[in-house]
């Protein structure tokens, strides 16, 4: 239910008294409402949820976790890699 | 898709939940239980294994966020009341039309001649009222805080535009309330949280650091990709273990702290709180929201009367105690049969973010496989 999917902005236009926007999810694109993501420029990704603009996509923080991926590979290399197999 | 692939990678998650087994290496089998709050972390955790891959020393619960899960039986009854009256188009999202109420779903009024229709989002139905100025429009406004911006756009827009043929009947239940009837209960087990990372997107973190302090306990606003989910667990145990009790925002990427300020701005004008029913729960006090007096002209409680409505829920089923995190789907004896996403016996099996359903759906009534058996090398210290 507060399934919400990153999206990149293809469009925005005015339409009456709501900011609105055609916001691309791969291969689809859909109207989206982007009143409340006023600072989001065309190119940046918005997180949607019905069809409702909830943020905008932080790309530094979005590298973050991949960073502590690195000290965690360099930490468990020192007490034995994961052979990769899965479970 | 960007922001979506890169946290399903197999490598990354192999990688965090070996990192969870070494920091809990000396720690006692299902010593540290962590609940996600969220529905949608639910189904992610059941979908790709999560839970089977940590090891026994941590214990997932799941939460009773799922909205659709948790809207009281006599509401759908309701909502089934108002579809049924001629004249009437009833809008809602997918999930929620397809819950059975005591007479059966919404979705199946359709074949006795009812105008019943699944919405994309809230704005498409105020579309649908614009379009039909002869019929009246009611859409079952249901959610938590995530969906609450786009449900208050909605009702904001009709009286904006003058669209008095739109009206919402409105469910909407807070995560704050429901996580604090969760840590004051006596039988309580949850020693930290992931927190909702939709919700924190429009609310901010506030009213979660206040739970933190009060409680003493660490929430992890989090992600609902493995590779999110995995991190909000590490963050969570490296917390309880050097004795802290704070927020913090695995989820940086859509989570800032305000939260919000326009969603919140408009939720507050269209929005006030209410004591609300929890289905399976209970009454949870100042856990909902209701319209606000400027809108009750698009208030279908009020606009529609129906009757009282007397519902009598399942004797056996035990998704009370599993929304609070104190049972398992399968520690019910129903789980499965005669319990099923098709004949549900209660709220955790209605929708697919409930955590029977989720259990059922990715076979767990099935089989029980072994649990921990993540190959890390090395062995742990």
């Amino acid at each position: 239910m507060c399934l919400a999917i990153p999206g990149r902005i293809v469009e925005i236009a005015q339409d009456g008294v709501l900011l609105m926007g055609k916001v691309a999810f791969g291969g689809v694109t859909r109207s989206v409402c982007l009143e409340h993501v006023k600072e989001a420029v065309v190119g940046d990704y918005v997180l949607v949820h019905v069809g409702f603009a909830l943020s905008r996509i932080d790309e530094v923080e979005a590298q973050r976790v991949f960073s502590l991926l690195e000290e965690l590979g360099l930490a468990l290399g020192e007490l034995g890699e994961p052979d990769g197999a899965a479970p | 898709m960007k922001f979506l692939d890169e946290y399903r990678d197999g490598e990354a998650a192999r990688r965090l939940a070996a990192a969870i087994h070494v920091a809990v290496a000396r720690e006692k089998p299902a010593s540290i239980v962590i609940m996600e709050v969220c529905g949608g972390q639910t189904h992610a955790i059941v979908r790709y294994g999560i839970d089977e891959i940590l090891p026994e020393a941590i214990e997932l619960v799941h939460g009773p966020g799922c909205p659709v899960c948790v809207t009281p039986l006599e509401l759908i009854d309701r909502a089934h009341a108002i579809a049924s009256r001629p004249g009437v188009i009833f809008c809602s999202f997918g999930d929620m039309l397809r819950v059975p109420g005591s007479r059966g779903d919404l979705l199946s009024l359709k074949s006795r001649g009812a105008d019943v229709r699944v919405v994309y989002s809230p704005l498409d139905a105020v579309e649908v009222a614009a379009r039909n100025p002869e019929r009246r429009v009611v859409f079952f406004a249901i959610g938590f805080e995530t969906t609450a911006p786009a449900n208050a756009m909605a009702v904001w827009l009709a009286k904006k535009r003058g669209i008095a043929n739109f009206s919402a009947l409105v469910s909407h239940v807070l995560v704050p309330p429901a996580m604090t009837m969760i840590l004051g209960a006596p039988d309580n087990r949850v020693r930290g949280f992931l927190g909702p990372g939709h919700v924190c997107a429009v609310m901010g973190t506030s009213e979660y650091e206040a739970i933190a302090r009060r409680h003493a306990v660490p929430i992890v606003v989090t992600g609902f990709e493995p590779v999110d989910i995995l991190e909000g667990i590490l963050r969570v145990v490296r917390q309880l273990q050097q004795g802290r009790g704070e927020v913090e925002v695995q989820y940086g990427r859509a989570v800032r702290q305000p939260g919000n300020l326009a969603s919140r701005r408009l939720m507050d004008e269209v929005f006030e709180v209410r004591d609300c029913k929890w289905r399976g729960v209970g009454a949870i006090p100042k856990s909902g929201f209701k319209l606000r007096e400027p809108y009750r002209d698009h208030d279908a409680g009020r606009l529609f009367e129906v009757d009282d409505i007397e519902c009598a829920e399942s004797a056996t089923c035990i998704s009370g105690q599993i929304l609070r995190g104190l049972k398992r789907p399968r520690d019910c004896p129903a789980f499965g049969n005669p319990c099923t996403p098709d004949a549900p016996l209660g709220a955790t099996m209605v929708s697919q973010e409930g955590a029977c359903s989720a259990y059922y759906a990715y076979g767990r009534h099935a089989d029980r496989r072994e649990r921990g058996k993540l190959p890390i090398v090395g062995g742990a210290p």
